[in-house]
């Protein structure tokens, strides 16, 4: 491939044709970008893909610069945060970005996995886009829970001690486990300075090159899209499907849409409240951790939450450790749970609909029972929509069988406007 | 469409649980607002002054700098040596306290905590009614007690400017004067201080005030700023949606 | 075909103007992370003036003092050391006597580089690569010759200055040494890294 019509016969397009000889910059452009094909039908849903790469890119930004005044000891860390917050130039901001922003990651990759259930995303032939994107969610977890070590808090501390202990419930080498994850006795400098490197090298790199697995394998098979109709069945003349835009400018200028759409709600929360609450940045994490005090109230970061309600309402450690991780990595499973014929959910029955309705509301309100007292009442109440949850996933190869699908269209609804 | 109503409940559901203030029912409606006002620069000084000569005995606030308090507060630096700075520090020091943290924890059994980011950590409103809550209470050794913090460590230092109240119950006691039912009803005041109520409810809040502004000294700034960049972003999205209309038109 | 051409139009302005808005939010983006980088408030308060207390300093002395991680040195110089500065036997030798290529605030771009002629205040690091400069007060010095009127003799490169700072020629250094800004609180006192100005 050569320079394109604009640039022919200029410098610039030598230039790029002496790229070309030797790097496939052209090609690669044209293969993710101006001749990548997407359908055009996508809606609202569609925007939390780019947008979780937005925020991967800010992630990586802002740490870097976190990174050149933090300490990763015991004795400076707190310190170094708030030498961040008040020496530093704008130290302030770049902190709060980062902060809102794990925030924000979990928000738009939870909306966007939303996406990927509702519309049948995950089923053949797109289960390997499903696999790394959930691979990135695992490394976002983890990535998630040593960054939150770092700041050194006494939220920090607890958090750290309540999840680290987790894996002693393994019977045998569950003790042992625990003091080699954490190279010490109790969470010390050690385990600090192990999680910052795990948090700004290993995942960091691992994250990336998953993001690029995923979006390869994307462009390899297509976009699904909300009819879940695959575009690629129907072509024009041309060779590009009739229902495709090329990415690149449509999508591109969209996205830009919603980018900045995003930017403005990120921005109301960084300037207006950055600790929203108590939920982004938690008032225990104000006071430098403490070994012998635990916080009155000692729950994960919100978006940790499903999971530790779940963790909670199983009576026994074990079992509640079990059912925790089943509950992460159920996810992995649903392309081959997924019985139906139709991928969208805009042609499944009631029973899917039901089911998925359930799950959702499921999902919020252990959520919000994760980030509440463990009360009888409370316990009992996540013990029934730790049922729906599982359920959900359980009885999917049943009623998703069961179901009464409508008939999928040839072509992808749409309305020009 | 079936898919904006699970966005918006989703969205409402974020918002409005954020919103709740955590923790915000524990102390069983005894929380008192602050209603302080960090933009407020007179009462700001009022409480750099009051914090310097009755906490900073004990108190540190080792991550803020003299010289930061000049700027904010638009004190001169000699306002500010005169009347903050009394024991030879330099402007651009921090606001720490030369007592020893070993004398402090053999005289009121731990450490008085640094309080640079008490207002992040409590709250304005915990603040402002801890500092309002000592009451008289012989069975402790400072003879003090305070129903937002039972057991506290710390003296009533305000005692000179509030004077001294004792808090009053209803409900009944049993034979040995242990109240069994007994529901907090409110304080009042036995011995009179300096400072009507009304000043030293002033005072207090010229404090916490001050605690407020150093728990996150660049807070004002952080909201001015926040408008600037809406008010670009706005711009922005104008001209990003009309572009995207214009080159939506080649899609039928 | 018209209302093609207006499309044109409007869509090639709103894609400049997208652009460079986008472009002036990047930029401006850009802005908090590069100021991230300046000399913080601690590193500032760290980098405040020093006092050097002069008032035990004998004539011919030499007090070194820190300031922002550079040495200082303070000379209390003697009339004879005084004399040195304006004869030709040095004054020939140097290769910018006026200071005119070299760094000093205004107050100290004079023959005896100082506020007050007696107290000389050099910032201790070479102009050539950056060593610290030896006092060699002594004329006629064994090592230096004996038409060393006595200076500063820079060991790693050979770099000679006199009295007052100055780089002599024919020496790797190009600049004299640096005077960095102060001032006197009092008699006694000196204050580096106030200007005296500003007093």
């Amino acid at each position: 491939m050569s320079a394109t019509e604009t640039t022919k016969g200029t410098r610039l397009g030598a230039l790029v044709d002496w790229i070309d000889a030797r790097f496939p910059m052209t090609r690669f452009m044209k293969e993710h970008a101006s001749e990548y094909y997407a359908p055009k039908n996508f809606n609202f849903w569609y925007y939390f893909g780019s947008l979780a790469l937005v925020v991967l890119v800010l992630q990586i930004v802002t740490g870097i610069f976190l990174t050149m005044n933090y300490k990763p000891s015991a004795e400076h860390a707190f310190a170094s945060v708030e030498y961040i917050m008040r020496d530093v130039d704008w130290g302030w901001l770049i902190r709060y970005m980062h902060s809102t922003g794990a925030s924000a990651f979990f928000i738009v990759v939870y909306l966007h996995m939303f996406r990927g259930i509702m519309y049948g995303s995950y089923k053949n032939p797109r289960e390997l886009v499903w696999i790394f994107g959930m691979l990135i969610y695992l490394c976002l977890m983890a990535e998630a829970f040593f960054g939150y070590l770092l700041p050194w808090g006494n939220m920090s501390y607890w958090g750290a001690q309540v999840i680290v202990s987790l894996f002693g419930a393994i019977p045998g080498i569950g003790e042992s486990l625990v003091e080699w994850i954490r190279g010490d006795y109790y969470i010390s400098d050690i385990t600090l300075n192990r999680f910052f490197a795990l948090h700004v090298v290993a995942l960091p790199i691992a994250l990336i090159f998953l993001v690029i697995a995923h979006i390869f394998a994307l462009h390899e098979v297509g976009s699904n899209n909300p009819d879940g109709v695959e575009i690629k069945k129907v072509k024009g003349p041309d060779g590009h499907p009739v229902d495709g835009i090329p990415f690149h400018p449509y999508y591109t200028v969209k996205d830009l849409v919603g980018f900045v759409a995003f930017a403005a709600l990120f921005a109301c929360v960084l300037f207006f409240a950055p600790e929203m609450g108590g939920y982004f940045l938690e008032h225990a994490n104000f006071e430098p951790a403490n070994a012998l005090q635990t916080p009155e109230h000692i729950a994960p970061v919100w978006y940790f939450t499903p999971f530790y309600a779940i963790l909670r309402a199983v009576p026994n450690k074990l079992l509640g450790v079990i059912l925790m991780g089943v509950a992460v990595v159920s996810f992995f499973f649903l392309p081959w749970l997924d019985r139906a014929k139709v991928k969208s959910v805009r042609y499944r029955g009631w029973l899917y609909k039901a089911f998925l309705a359930a799950f959702a509301v499921s999902f919020l309100a252990l959520g919000y029972l994760g980030l509440q007292p463990a009360t009888p009442a409370f316990t009992n109440a996540a013990r029934i929509f730790a049922v729906i949850y599982f359920a959900f996933f359980l009885l999917m190869p049943w009623y998703t069988r069961a179901d009464q699908t409508k008939p999928v269209p040839e072509r992808v609804t749409y309305d020009a406007h | 469409m079936l898919i904006k109503k699970p966005v918006l409940t989703f969205a409402l559901g974020l918002m409005l649980g954020a919103a709740l203030p955590a923790g915000a029912a524990e102390h069983g409606g005894l929380l008192q607002s602050a209603h302080n006002d960090v933009g407020n620069v007179a009462s700001l000084q009022r409480g750099a002054r009051n914090f310097v000569n009755y906490c900073m005995g004990c108190h540190s606030a080792k991550y803020v700098r003299y010289n930061r308090l000049e700027q904010d507060l638009g004190l001169s630096e000699d306002q500010v040596m005169k009347n903050l700075m009394f024991t030879g520090e330099r402007p651009h020091d921090t606001m720490t306290v030369s007592m020893r943290p070993g004398d402090a924890a053999h005289w009121f059994g731990r450490t008085p905590p640094d309080l640079s980011l008490i207002a992040r950590a409590r709250g304005t409103d915990w603040l402002y009614t801890f500092l309002k809550s000592f009451y008289l209470d012989p069975s402790r050794p400072t003879g003090v007690n305070n129903t937002m913090l039972p057991g506290a460590s710390m003296p009533h230092v305000l005692w000179e400017l509030q004077g001294y109240q004792k808090a009053v119950y209803k409900g009944e006691s049993d034979a040995e004067h242990n109240a069994v039912h007994k529901e907090f009803e409110g304080f009042e005041l036995v011995q009179k201080g300096s400072l009507t109520p009304h000043e030293y409810d002033q005072f207090v809040r010229d404090t916490v005030n001050f605690l407020d502004y150093i728990g996150e000294p660049m807070q004002l700034k952080r909201q001015s700023l926040g408008l600037k960049v809406l008010a670009f972003l706005a711009v922005f999205f104008l001209l990003a949606y009309f572009l995207k209309k214009e080159y939506w038109k080649d899609v039928k | 075909m018209s209302e093609d051409q207006v499309d044109r139009g409007r869509r090639h302005f709103l894609l400049v103007a997208t652009t460079v808005t986008g472009v002036v939010g990047a930029g401006l983006t850009a802005v908090p992370f590069l100021a991230s980088w300046k000399p913080s408030a601690r590193a500032r308060a760290l980098g405040a003036p020093v006092d050097a207390d002069v008032s035990k300093l004998e004539l011919g002395a030499i007090l070194k003092v820190t300031w922002r991680g550079q040495a200082i040195y303070v000379v209390r110089r003697t009339p004879e050391m005084l004399a040195t500065l304006t004869t030709p036997a040095v004054v020939d030798h140097l290769r910018d006597p006026q200071s005119e290529e070299s760094e000093q605030p205004g107050y100290a771009k004079n023959d005896s580089r100082a506020l007050k002629p007696e107290f000389l205040v050099l910032v201790g690091v070479c102009t050539h690569l950056g060593c610290a400069p030896l006092d060699r007060f002594q004329p006629q010095d064994a090592e230096l010759g004996a038409t060393w009127p006595g200076g500063f003799y820079c060991p790693c490169h050979g770099s000679k200055f006199d009295l007052a700072g100055r780089v002599f020629k024919d020496v790797p250094a190009p600049t004299n040494l640096r005077v960095p800004p102060y001032r006197f609180l009092n008699d006694g006192v000196i204050q580096i890294g106030a200007d005296a100005e500003a007093a």
